[in-house]
């Protein structure tokens, strides 16, 4: 029989104090976090609407509308494709940079800095500078690139679509790798000196490094910044919001932007949490197969 | 193939590891430059900008780096004394210092708590608490929108304090969580045996010891409030309680008229304050990433 | 000074029983030792007398009293632990005026008995000093002042010297000895060296997978070990042990004597012992090698210097062991039985 600390002793029960310090968390995120998601899926049952805002319960009624419509359906798989693209590579900038940014020269602490801003600048704003950069008549691209004689007339950088997509790629690998570069700096930082020594004095040269010791040891480290990269991008709406609000013409809308469109804008309180609800199982699944990936490769 | 030192081109040897080792140096470099090119240089552009002439600026053959006219101080000006642009910040500083507090009062106990006491349910709530960030603002800002609505908390700063702690909480207890770890238990089960309770060991031995880690979530809860945008946009559209994510983009548009180098300006001035703070920080946030990391 | 006791202390952890019934009474002023390898449990053991944990089953007494279920503030012991847990951010005065703190003691008060402790160990010089500046020897005494400046009624203590350097162990060793029996105050004493448990303790309990194999004076766990275990845990070189047909006997080297060197008794019981290697140390000589009939065995001789009797290596050599020396045990459980006679 396990003999119990003594009531009077109160603030020395491990088990009351574990108690008192995560209930108001695990409460608030139940209620704030929980709730909700309860909530999105109970309106997606619903025609709820900012106009008619009582939930009549209508099956799948709501979701047959949001997936018969194409636009949602090109969101689905911009969604996907811009996580996966942009993401593969964050990772291949972020591992450059943080063997960089490991190593000392002069004025690191300014290259640091200047990395950080992409990162550290809220999402929206630093989406403006690159609406410029990107704009119709006046992109400083198209202006070096008519300089260097490559083209001779604008780009279109948001008015084609193709091209679109990929300035939205570019403006989340740009923002995202500095946060990667920080958590796989972290993971190298971790990498015993001895294992580098080691590998010196067997003679490795630096790319055999690279490919055979180092990046295998940072697996799981780099699987943790592919995790926020991914979670980071799917789950972000500013971007497309800022940059080309879903244009054009839908070909860069995601699934958190039409959601927006649809639910805030539009109204259809019921279809906006039901396109918002489909986030769930995309980013489930591929933190799913990042894990599994990652546990695979376990080295250490 | 035998030991270099016993080869007689030894010398050449040498100047070749020389030259290949002042090789790698340059090559540093030119990448650090490279790469810092990439990162700054919408920043750049727009740092410059901020001071141009709209004669400067609305001509196609210009170059966009160089201010080819004199410099003016008109565009900032407009954005100080005719835009809601210091609203935007005053709003920002509010809701990131109140929800910073808040972040603090809700994870340290519960970082702690999962560094700390042996529970079976421990890891899983740990994991518990992470899982959140699979079920994003943007997934649930609906019906948030209505819960804030029937709160009456619509059009204000408190719908953004009462909210931002679901996004700032979590990451920042596993921060915290990698600091706790980093103190020997030793140290508390000394003061207890000295005569203080379990939490008054914790107040006057841990927490002094965990400073670092304090101030690195300070940063980073208020730069996650600085940057959230949907919740923002969603809950409060009436100007005065936009904060910068939301207001810059928005506001600084009359129209289809952008003004560009006001809302460079405005991208600029908030930009490189949060860089520098977070550059100061950043060696903290890696050992409490690592520590966390490293003792599981 | 108070009486330690643990009446049928069990620990466990999840499927690990740490403390498998133990049955323990200190006596007053008592240096008390607990012996044993790394996961023997005498560390656990500690901890539950200090509070740190919580016995599964059984009784832990304090003066008599039963502690079982009070916080560690609530109990009156010191505790020292073996990286001596000084608090970085405060000074070596606060350090040790922390315990007092927690009882309220008046600043005045806290002063003088500040100054006290610290005058115990003659470290006042340091008083304003952080501990990141002190050496190991001085942190070690920084941590004996914060423990006795309450003047507690038993103090624990777990494995203090191993983090100092060997030159420096032994001087240490002496001065705790020396404090210990001026002020009289019960020690529970955790090690894993048994030259230490030796030095220091008034009586030994060696303990093995979380029992205790025998409590007993120095003298009594090393010339009279209760099973094989204890006698093969203290001294170095450990006690030879052999097989015979039913039950194992052993020596200690230093009681493995060549002829010419041993006695002149008839009660001696000869062996050949064939050397296969010396090690000169100076001091002593050791003589590895084995006895006829158990070659298998490494058996090991140890001779004093004061013993210069040449002994070469690679040849049998008459050895002999008297009988009041030798060790008999059951070959099943280890434990210690009559003397029988050898077959072998």
């Amino acid at each position: 029989m396990t003999t119990r600390t003594r009531d009077r002793y109160l603030s020395d029960n491990p088990r009351f104090l574990a108690g008192v310090f995560m209930a108001p968390t695990i409460i608030y995120i139940l209620a704030l976090v929980g709730f909700p998601f309860v909530l999105a899926i109970i309106y997606a049952f619903t025609d709820i609407t900012t106009g008619s805002p009582d939930l009549e319960f209508v099956g799948f009624d709501t979701f047959r509308a949001v997936l018969a419509d194409p636009v949602f359906r090109r969101a689905l798989a911009n969604t996907f494709w811009f996580a996966v693209i942009s993401n593969l590579f964050v990772v291949i900038l972020a591992t450059g940079l943080a063997e960089l940014l490991t190593r000392d020269f002069k004025g690191k602490w300014f290259v640091r800095f200047l990395i950080l801003l992409p990162w550290v600048a809220p999402v929206s704003l630093a989406t403006i500078t690159w609406l410029w950069t990107f704009d119709s008549i006046f992109s400083p691209i198209d202006w070096v690139l008519r300089q260097v004689g490559l083209i001779s007339e604008n780009m279109f950088w948001l008015g084609r679509p193709q091209l679109a997509m990929a300035s939205v790629i570019t403006v989340q690998v740009w923002r995202i790798a500095p946060l990667a570069a920080v958590i796989v700096m972290a993971g190298l930082t971790a990498i015993p000196n001895e294992i580098n020594d080691a590998v010196a004095v067997d003679g490795a040269g630096p790319w055999r490094r690279l490919f055979q010791i180092t990046i295998p040891l940072l697996a799981p480290i780099i699987a943790v910044a592919v995790l926020f990269g991914v979670i980071l991008t799917i789950s972000d709406m500013s971007v497309v919001f800022v940059l080309t609000r879903g244009g054009p013409t839908h070909s860069t809308q995601v699934l958190s932007t039409w959601a927006f469109f649809k639910g805030i804008e539009g109204g259809a309180l019921g279809q906006g949490a039901a396109v918002a609800l489909f986030l769930f199982p995309v980013l489930v699944g591929i933190t799913a197969v990042v894990l599994r990936l990652a546990r695979r490769r376990e080295v250490l | 193939m035998r030991p270099a030192w016993q080869r007689a081109d030894v010398a050449e040897l040498r100047t070749r590891s020389r030259r290949r080792h002042r090789l790698g140096r340059v090559g540093i470099y030119v990448t650090a430059v490279f790469f810092a090119f990439l990162a700054v240089f919408p920043f750049s552009w727009a740092l410059i900008s901020m001071f141009k002439r709209s004669s400067d600026l609305y001509v196609k053959a210009n170059n966009p780096f160089w201010l080819n006219e004199p410099p003016t101080l008109d565009h900032v000006r407009l954005l100080f004394l005719e835009t809601n642009y210091l609203t935007f910040v005053r709003n920002s500083i509010v809701v990131g210092l109140a929800v910073t507090l808040v972040t603090l009062l809700f994870a340290l106990p519960t970082a702690y708590a999962l560094a700390r006491l042996r529970l079976r349910w421990g890891e899983r709530m740990g994991i518990a608490i992470f899982l959140v960030y699979l079920v994003p603002p943007t997934l649930l800002f609906i019906p948030m929108t209505r819960v804030i609505n029937y709160l009456g908390l619509q059009e204000s700063l408190w719908s953004l304090i009462l909210v931002y702690p679901t996004i700032t909480i979590p990451i920042s207890a596993w921060l915290l969580m990698g600091y706790f770890k980093g103190i020997p238990m030793d140290l508390e089960e000394q003061a207890m045996v000295d005569g203080y309770s379990r939490l008054g060991a914790i107040s006057r031995v841990v927490l002094p010891l965990i400073l670092p880690g304090v101030i690195a979530v300070i940063v980073f809860a208020f730069t996650l409030s600085a940057h959230e945008f949907i919740y923002a946009l969603a809950f409060n559209k009436s100007s005065a309680v936009k904060t910068i994510a939301t207001g810059v983009p928005t506001e600084l548009v009359r129209g289809d008229v952008f003004f560009w180098q006001s809302l460079q300006a405005a991208v600029v001035l908030v930009a490189i304050p949060l860089a520098l703070l977070f550059n100061a920080f950043l060696d903290r946030f890696i050992s409490g990433f690592t520590m966390g990391a490293v003792k599981g | 000074m108070a009486i330690v006791e643990v009446r049928g202390l069990r620990k466990e952890f999840d499927e690990v029983v740490a403390v498998d019934g133990v049955d323990i009474r200190s006596e007053e002023g008592e240096f008390l030792v607990l012996l044993g390898p790394s996961g023997c449990g005498k560390t656990t053991l500690l901890r539950m007398i200090a509070g740190l944990e919580e016995p599964t089953e059984g009784q832990i007494l304090l003066g008599d009293e039963e502690v079982n279920g009070l916080p560690p503030r609530a109990r009156g012991a010191a505790m020292v632990f073996q990286s001596y847990a000084l608090y970085p951010h405060m000074t070596v005065a606060n350090n040790i005026a922390f315990p007092l703190k927690a009882q309220r003691t008046e600043p005045s008060e806290r002063l003088e008995k500040v100054k006290w402790a610290a005058g115990l160990f003659g470290i006042e010089h340091l008083l304003n000093r952080r501990p990141r500046q002190l050496s190991g020897g001085e942190r070690q005494r920084v941590a004996l002042a914060r423990a006795l400046v309450r003047e507690p009624s038993v103090f624990l203590l777990d494995e203090p010297l191993s983090n100092l350097d060997a030159k420096l162990r032994a001087a240490a060793r002496d001065d705790l000895m020396e404090f210990q029996r001026r002020i009289g105050i019960t020690t529970i004493y955790v090690t894993h060296d048994q030259v230490e448990a030796m030095g220091m303790g008034d009586r030994i309990a060696v303990m093995d997978h979380g029992k205790v194999r025998q409590l007993g004076t120095p003298e009594e766990v090393y010339h009279h070990p209760a099973d094989t275990f204890v006698a093969r845990f203290l001294g170095s070189p450990p006690m030879n042990l052999l097989e015979d047909e039913d039950f194992t006997f052993g020596f200690r080297p230093e009681h493995f004597l060549p002829e010419g060197v041993a006695p002149d008794e008839n009660n001696r019981i000869p062996f050949t012992f064939f050397v296969s290697r010396i090690e000169y140390l100076g001091s002593e000589r050791y003589l590895y090698g084995h006895i006829t009939g158990h070659e298998e065995t490494k058996v090991i001789a140890m001779l004093p210097a004061t013993v210069t009797l040449p002994v070469t290596a690679n040849r049998d050599h008459e050895f002999s062991v008297a009988q009041d020396q030798m060790r008999y045990f059951d070959r099943d459980q280890g434990v210690r039985i009559p003397p029988q006679p050898l077959r072998t």
